[in-house]
């Protein structure tokens, strides 16, 4: 054996071990998450999941509150967002080329991102909870301003980066010929960009509302802040609830005997378990849409 | 729209007969931002003919036929001077869309859109102009289309699928479908067999012969032996500027330029 193939298998070598690694991280998490989650799976079994009260003192622990919590949150927040960062996704890649507004815009989406979520809590509880106490008092309903809406509210903000930049990317790909085919039968701007931007890029827009969704149902310290922290089922948005994320960030250092503290990683759990399948059916639904070409008249662009 | 037909009466090159003439580019010079690449082009091209383009690489072929459906505009720093005649009215006066619609395109590489059928590719002008029209008229619109590109028979049961799963010159075919849809008056391909096999290629060509009864055809080409096949009258461009426009047959027999017959005898490559 020459010195090349004697380097061109550590490579090889080395390559697959940090591929074996990776792929055993979230394995080991699952594991261990299931291995503590125990004493509460053994207590509760499928009551965990169903279960409408959560009573520490009482020994009870029911996440149904915080899964209907994280789910309303998240696609409340999903609603919100999605003009915007499809709006702002349009504008950037068809409507403006370059420019001072177009990179101020960009500049702030990406800044978005990159604001620490306690920053974005901070914001909810001076701003905006005082504000949708002044609403609540309008509109004759209890006006408690945190809430399950605050909450979405600031979630579908901090989640516009990612549809936004996401969209906006595959809109930008959608191959120039494709659209000059459709500009030189007549097409105007708006006419291009229904028939052919948007639906060539759908499947990734669509990923792009995935990425933000993931993000909204994980996220946790802004939601903490604002969400009021009330374990409780509830649909009424404009009341105070709680996420599976915020009740474990809020509740895990009180966590005294061994079933409350299990009883908070099987949420844990349980969160890893809703995350993993909202991927799994989104990744189905974005390829039925995909658009697959033998001698690749979008793919080789 | 049907506005009253007016038809110039030109004498081309030095033919003595009259000749029907759809358009007709006057003094066009077509320019990227400062610089100019087309140079101040005349060329009247004859109704229900096939007028070829050709010339070196670079020299302005595409820029020239992107002006006459008014696509060169949406280059950025594209613009024009001069006049293009449309049966004697200047299409720069004219509603970009509406001449659009005149006067369609075929690409060098064959463009289907990837999300639409077969189908949907071929009364894509239609409904991207939200243009609505009763079933039984679309059926009409596609077969008709598809039959006059010689691709219906090979498509008739599959008008379903996609059409990026048809082979390159299959695409192309329906690219050229997709343009008589809308019924033009003139048809522009640029370079439309130069992604394919030359059986593909040898298709196509067959087929434009028979287009010209209905659609005048105004063809770029970088083959030389293509032009002389398929084309009833050949202008040659060199560095932006219309060298010799003359009847196929002529200018491949009897060149007048000397460039011209350099270009022919593979000096330009
Ligand atoms: N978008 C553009 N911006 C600036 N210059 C351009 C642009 N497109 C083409 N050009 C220039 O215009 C000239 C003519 O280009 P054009 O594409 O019309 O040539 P062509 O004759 O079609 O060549 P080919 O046979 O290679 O297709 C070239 O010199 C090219 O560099
Ligand atoms: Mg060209």
């Amino acid at each position: 054996m020459n010195n090349e193939v004697i380097i061109d298998k550590i490579f090889k070598g080395s390559l697959r071990a940090v591929g074996l690694v990776l792929l055993g991280i979230p394995l080991l998490l699952l594991g261990v998450m299931f291995f503590y989650s125990l004493p509460s799976i053994k207590a509760f079994g499928f009551r965990f999941i169903v279960g409408q009260t959560w009573d520490p003192v009482k020994g009870m622990y029911g996440g149904l509150p915080f899964l209907v919590g994280t789910l309303l949150t998240s696609l409340i927040a999903l609603v919100i967002s999605f003009p915007f960062s499809f709006s702002t996704a349009l504008l950037l890649s068809e409507y403006l080329e370059g420019g001072i507004l177009a990179n101020m815009l960009k500049s702030a989406i990406e800044l978005l991102a990159g604001i620490p979520s306690v920053i974005y809590g901070f914001w909810g509880l001076i701003v905006l909870v005082p504000l949708l106490r002044k609403l609540e008092m309008t509109m004759g309903i209890p006006p408690y301003g945190v809430s399950i809406f605050g909450a979405s509210i600031i979630l579908s903000i901090m989640i516009i980066p990612y549809a936004s930049t996401m969209s906006r990317e595959v809109m930008r790909l959608v191959p120039g010929d494709i659209k000059e085919a459709a500009y030189s039968l007549g097409g105007t701007h708006w006419e291009v960009i229904k028939r052919v931007v948007i639906p060539t890029s759908r499947s990734g827009i669509f990923a792009g509302i995935l990425l933000a969704l993931g993000r909204a149902l994980g996220e946790t310290m802004a939601v903490t802040m604002i969400i009021g922290n009330k374990n409780q089922l509830t649909f009424n948005v404009f009341e105070p609830g709680n996420t599976m994320a915020s009740v474990i960030a809020n509740e895990f250092t009180e966590a005294s005997d061994t079933l409350y503290l299990s009883s908070l990683i099987e949420l844990g759990l349980l969160l890893f378990v809703v995350t993993a399948i909202i991927n799994f059916l989104g990744r189905k639904i974005i390829e039925r849409y995909e658009i697959k070409g033998d001698d690749g008249a979008l793919l080789n662009e | 729209m049907k506005e009253s037909v007016l038809f110039e009466r030109v004498i081309l090159g030095s033919t003595e007969e009259a000749k029907d003439i759809i358009l007709q580019l006057v003094n066009l010079s077509a320019y990227f931002c400062e610089s100019r690449i087309v140079k101040n082009i005349n060329l009247a091209i004859e109704k229900n003919k096939v007028t070829s383009i050709m010339g070196p690489s670079g020299c302005g072929k595409t820029t020239l036929i992107r002006c006459i459906n008014r696509m060169h505009e949406m280059s950025p720093g594209g613009t024009t001077k001069g006049e293009i005649l449309l049966y004697g009215k200047d299409i720069n006066n004219m509603n970009a869309i509406e001449v659009r619609k005149k006067i369609g395109m075929v690409f060098q590489r064959p463009n289907p859109f990837p999300t639409m059928t077969i189908y949907e590719n071929v009364i894509a002008g239609f409904i991207l102009n939200g243009i609505r029209l009763p079933k039984n008229i679309m059926d009409e619109i596609v077969e008709d289309s598809l039959s006059k590109a010689a691709l219906w028979d090979e498509v008739k049961h599959n008008l379903g699928k996609r059409g990026i799963y048809l082979s390159g010159g299959q695409q192309q075919r329906l690219c050229i479908a997709r343009a008589l849809a809308m019924k033009p008056d003139v048809l522009l391909l640029d370079e439309p067999t130069s992604a394919l096999d030359p059986k593909a290629t040898a298709k196509i060509e067959e087929l434009i012969v028979q287009l010209k009864e209905s659609v005048t055809i105004l063809i770029v080409t970088h083959n030389i032996a293509q032009a002389a096949r398929v084309s009833d009258n050949t202008a040659f461009l060199y560095l932006g500027e219309l060298v010799e426009y003359e009847p196929t047959k002529k200018l491949f027999t009897i060149p007048r330029d000397k460039r011209t017959e350099e270009y022919l005898t593979g000096k330009y490559g």
